[in-house]
């Protein structure tokens, strides 16, 4: 007996993995206004990560240490290379450079005590420095960038050390963006600007382009300073074997590197998502470069780009760097998109973890905002506690798998202490795919 | 990145110090380009139907009198003059380049043949600007004219053969400050075109293009017309010929140039230091050239 | 009143220039002769007091690089980024200046004799430039505050981006930048660009002969009809 007419089955409705709900969406969104989309944050998109490496442990041929008695060292110094005062943290893992303008002064208070609390960095961003972020941050590093906004000589010798922004993993060749909502009366004193206006920014500095002139540059920072303070270069992560080799040419004291997973304030959706690389696939040509320079450990990298938990610091430094930067994982510590405030994120037409739209100034955890009311929400020193206790944790994370190794310093981890999941972070990471000892392009299988 | 320098030197009587006026001009580079140097002097003409051929090699205990002496028995011709100097020479015969690249591709692999020209010798190696001063004796040169240039490499490796002076045909060469951006698309362009490329070094790319402008008729003007629409990046060029030195900007002219003209000289470099020591640079008119005009100095 | 002098063939920039960093009582008023700069980097950088510095000859780039107070003169040329950056003071280049002269300075006054190259102002940030020649491409690029006057011709692109800036011309202007239009001098605009003459030297050209260009503020917010501007 045939079915009836009425009950023919269907297949199951079938969404399209190239045209997706996303994608669709963006469409849309893009017909209606002609512009492109802006946001903040990193790559949101899968991409190979720490998550594809494994530690092998010790076993018979390899033996760990005992917790809390058998010391397993977290200490680093950087700046070691041409500074009079290098700079010396407890932790290997820092707070990357977000700008107040971008943050509100609460959080950038908050981001300065937890640091301090647990004796280690923060950095100023694309606006200058403000008296909070010096007077609670022990070590601060100060941002130079092409906007030089707020960029003064008496906040240079204030600093502790001074941070050459050619590019950041976000936006490797874009500038800084602010839009009108969060240039407040406060940030366009520092920023020079029409109050209420969209910041345009510039890509490139505007007194120097290419290494041999950045040397020079360098040179010029040095001397404002009297020598005393490390000099940083950070670059967006593109090409990153050559851009290492030319900031150590160039005289850089540290290296920081920022994948494509590190984040921005606020900058178009197709520069964070298609422009500039995972931080897998660059760390281990940077180490690389340093290596073939004889500058490995001389010249110091530090590493940012989606560094979220204790197992992301130890397989950094594991491949060759000497310390991180958090800037997303440290706001998500603040408060930043917490379900506790999902009926406000529905009110912005978001959900908790997916609020992106900074650049508006409505968030409602105080932290990306300039409005008053919204600050207010953001006890600096309650969060300030919240951003020390997790980085103690990644900390002692770090500490746990580097003494299951057999390591007395976080510094000892090696790349021969890794395996990789799948093929793509085998060959970025030149670990070899667990259970086998082959390298995608180094080894035979 | 790089720093570049030329000279050209209108005093006869300079002429025969020109290595020496040179050497604090290359050595005052050193920062802008540590890895290599090189240059191209434009010194007294060997005879109409005579060339010269600036010859390297990368091994240090080569044996030149062996390679001379197989000039003569293979060809059958006897080297007119050969002047060496560690691992580099100049060999002057009568035969066709053509007759001479074959013999060593195929017996002198290891040598590399940098230039061809009637007054034309080119010198390039890695090391500092002083090393290879030293090593080829820069400071005993003489000439009319002559284009510089110190390397710090970008993208492209650390060798001899990326060094610069690169030289289309013959007694022509270019250096280059700066970065092109579409060099691997310029240069399947040119293959495309029958050029062969030696190096992957984006310089190269630019000299090329302009060899096979001019192969294609354009004058040097034209020529480089062409290549402010097809060169994209930054870059300043300096070119020299037979009889003139040729220095063009990029329409953005991020890229330094400064040059000093004198009843004596005419000098160009990538920052004034390299000209202070210039004798009586006081009363030279110093200026910078502007982006998109192509400079030219005759001897 | 005498100079204390320093010649930079025999004692290196570093003690020079750590020198110029003493505390400013023991600067303030004094002359400081800089012989043998030979096209130096990075001289005078960091300057904070009343010192007076005369520098004999060319400077490389940066020449008076965030200058504070100090009035640095420079008696020949100068490279890229002369008193880039500086916050108060004079400097003073009697040559030419290389590319991007004054760039992003918050206050004070730079005058140039010569031409300038290059990016002249760009991203000024409240200081005064005056430049006696013309000023090349992209000069004023994204200027935000302050005020420029420019005796000579402008390149391509002046004023792209601009925001508050004030651009006095008396010379043509090759093309204008991304929202920069001519604007109506106010009698506010022609009492600036009268002191500015003064206080550089050339109180004796008239003011109505320059003509004032600034910002049309069409980009100040984010613009379908203006996407092609970005």
């Amino acid at each position: 007996m045939s079915d009836t007419p009425n009950k023919i089955p269907q297949t199951e409705p079938h969404q399209s993995a190239t045209f997706d709900k996303l994608t669709n969406s963006q469409i849309r969104r893009a017909a209606a206004t002609g512009i492109y989309d802006i946001r903040g944050g990193g790559a949101k998109r899968k991409l190979p990560h720490f998550d594809d490496l494994l530690f092998l442990g010790a076993s018979m041929s390899r033996y760990p240490l005992e917790g809390y008695r058998e010391k397993c060292g977290t200490d680093v110094v950087l700046g070691t290379r041409f500074a009079k005062k290098p700079i010396h943290l407890k932790t290997p893992v820092t707070i990357a450079g977000m700008s107040f303008g971008a943050l509100s002064a609460p959080a950038k208070e908050a981001l300065g005590r937890g640091a301090s609390a647990v004796g280690t960095s923060t950095t100023t961003g694309d606006g200058g420095m403000t008296p909070e972020e010096r007077g609670q941050s022990k070590t601060l590093v100060y941002q130079y960038l092409p906007s030089r906004y707020g960029m003064n000589p008496d906040d240079l010798r204030k600093a502790d050390a001074i941070e050459l922004v050619v590019g950041q993993g976000a936006k490797p060749g874009g500038g800084g963006m602010l839009l009108g909502q969060k240039i407040s009366a406060r940030v366009a004193k520092m920023r020079c600007l029409p109050e209420g206006i969209d910041q345009r920014s510039a890509c490139r500095h505007p007194d120097w382009t290419g290494p041999d002139d950045l040397e020079i540059k360098i040179a010029e920072i040095r001397e404002i300073t009297d020598w005393e303070k490390p000099i940083y270069v950070k670059i967006g992560a593109t090409r990153p074997y050559f851009d290492v080799a030319l900031a150590v040419k160039a005289g850089a004291d540290v290296i920081v590197l920022d994948g494509m997973q590190g984040g921005t304030a606020a900058t178009q959706e197709v520069f964070i998502e298609h422009v500039g690389i995972p931080i897998l696939a660059a760390i281990r040509p940077a180490v690389q470069s340093l290596q073939d320079l004889g500058m490995h450990r001389k010249v110091q990298l530090i590493v940012s780009g989606g560094i979220r938990n204790g197992a992301d610091v130890a397989k950094a430094l594991a491949l060759g760097a000497d310390a991180v930067a958090i800037g997303t994982a440290a706001l998500i510590a603040l408060g930043d998109n917490d379900p506790e405030l999902e009926a406000e994120y529905n009110k912005l037409g978001t959900t908790a973890g997916a609020y992106d739209d900074w650049h508006e100034g409505r968030d409602p955890a105080g932290i990306t905002t300039q409005d008053p009311e919204l600050m207010k929400r953001l006890d600096p020193v309650k969060a300030g506690h919240r951003l020390a206790n997790y980085l103690t944790v990644m900390t002692m994370e770090a500490q746990v798998i580097a003494r299951a190794c057999g390591k007395s310093h976080l510094h000892n981890l090696e790349p021969e202490d890794l395996v990789a999941l799948t093929i793509e972070a085998s060959a970025m990471a030149k670990v070899p795919l667990a259970g086998t000892n082959w390298i995608p392009g180094e080894s035979k299988f | 990145m790089c720093g570049i320098v030329g000279l050209l030197v209108k005093n006869p009587k300079m002429r025969a110090n020109i290595g020496e006026l040179m050497l604090p001009m290359l050595i005052g580079m050193t920062e802008r380009g540590p890895d290599s140097a090189g240059l191209a002097v434009f010194g007294a003409a060997v005879g109409a139907d005579e060339r010269k051929f600036s010859l390297y090699t990368g091994e240090l205990d080569f044996n030149w009198q062996k390679l001379s002496h197989d000039f003569l028995t293979h060809l059958g011709s006897k080297v007119i003059n050969f002047a060496q100097k560690a691992n580099h020479a100049v060999l002057t015969t009568h035969l066709e380049p053509e007759t001479v690249k074959i013999w060593l591709k195929e017996h002198y692999p290891q040598v590399h043949l940098l230039a061809i020209g009637q007054l034309m010798d080119i010198y390039k190696d890695v090391g500092t600007p002083a090393e290879v001063a030293a090593r080829y004796d820069f400071s005993q040169l003489s000439g009319s004219h002559l284009v510089g240039h110190t390397r710090m490499a970008t993208e492209s490796a650390i060798t001899p053969a990326h060094a610069h002076p690169f030289t289309a045909g013959q007694d022509w060469c270019l250096v280059h400050n700066g970065s092109l951006s579409n060099a691997p698309s310029l240069r399947r362009k040119l293959q495309h075109e029958g050029i062969c490329f030696e190096t992957d070094n984006d310089t190269e790319a630019a000299c090329r293009f302009l060899e096979w402008r001019m192969r294609e008729g354009d004058d040097l003007k034209t020529a480089l017309e062409h290549g402010f629409e097809e060169l994209d990046g930054f870059y300043t060029l300096l070119m020299g010929t037979k009889d003139q030195l040729a220095l063009v900007r990029d329409p953005f002219a991020c890229k330094p140039a400064v040059v000093a003209v004198h009843d004596d000289y005419v000098a160009i470099a990538s920052e004034f230091r390299s000209l202070a020591h210039l004798p009586d640079i006081k009363n030279a008119k110093v200026f910078e050239p502007s982006p998109k005009e192509m400079y030219v100095w005759k001897v | 009143m005498e100079s204390l002098k320093y010649d930079l063939a025999k004692i290196p920039l570093r003690e020079v220039n750590q020198f110029l960093h003493s505390d400013a009582s023991l600067l303030n008023g004094k002359h400081i002769e800089i012989n043998n700069p030979n096209g130096a980097h990075n001289i005078a950088v960091g300057l904070k007091s009343e010192a007076i510095v005369t520098i004999h000859g060319h400077a490389g780039y940066y020449a008076a690089g965030m200058n504070q107070i100090a009035d640095v003169t420079i008696e020949g040329s100068v490279g890229s980024g002369v008193a880039e950056n500086m916050m108060s003071g004079r400097v003073h280049v009697k040559g030419f200046a290389s590319n991007a002269a004054g760039a992003t300075a918050n206050g004070g006054l730079l005058v140039i004799d010569g031409d300038a190259g290059l990016r002249c102002g760009i991203s000024l940030k409240g200081a005064d430039i005056v430049v006696g020649g013309s000023v090349g491409s992209f000069s004023a690029f994204m200027a935000q505050a302050g005020n420029m006057v420019i005796l000579g011709d402008a390149g391509e692109g002046l004023g792209d981006s601009i925001y508050e800036a004030r651009l006095f011309v008396r010379g043509k202007v090759i093309s204008l930048g991304a929202d920069c239009e001519v604007k109506t001098m106010s009698l506010e605009d022609r009492k600036i660009l009268v002191d500015l003459l003064e206080r550089s030297g050339h109180g004796d050209v008239s003011p109505e002969s320059f003509t004032l260009y600034g910002s049309a503020r069409t980009l100040y917010h984010f613009n379908v009809a203006k996407s092609g501007a970005y």
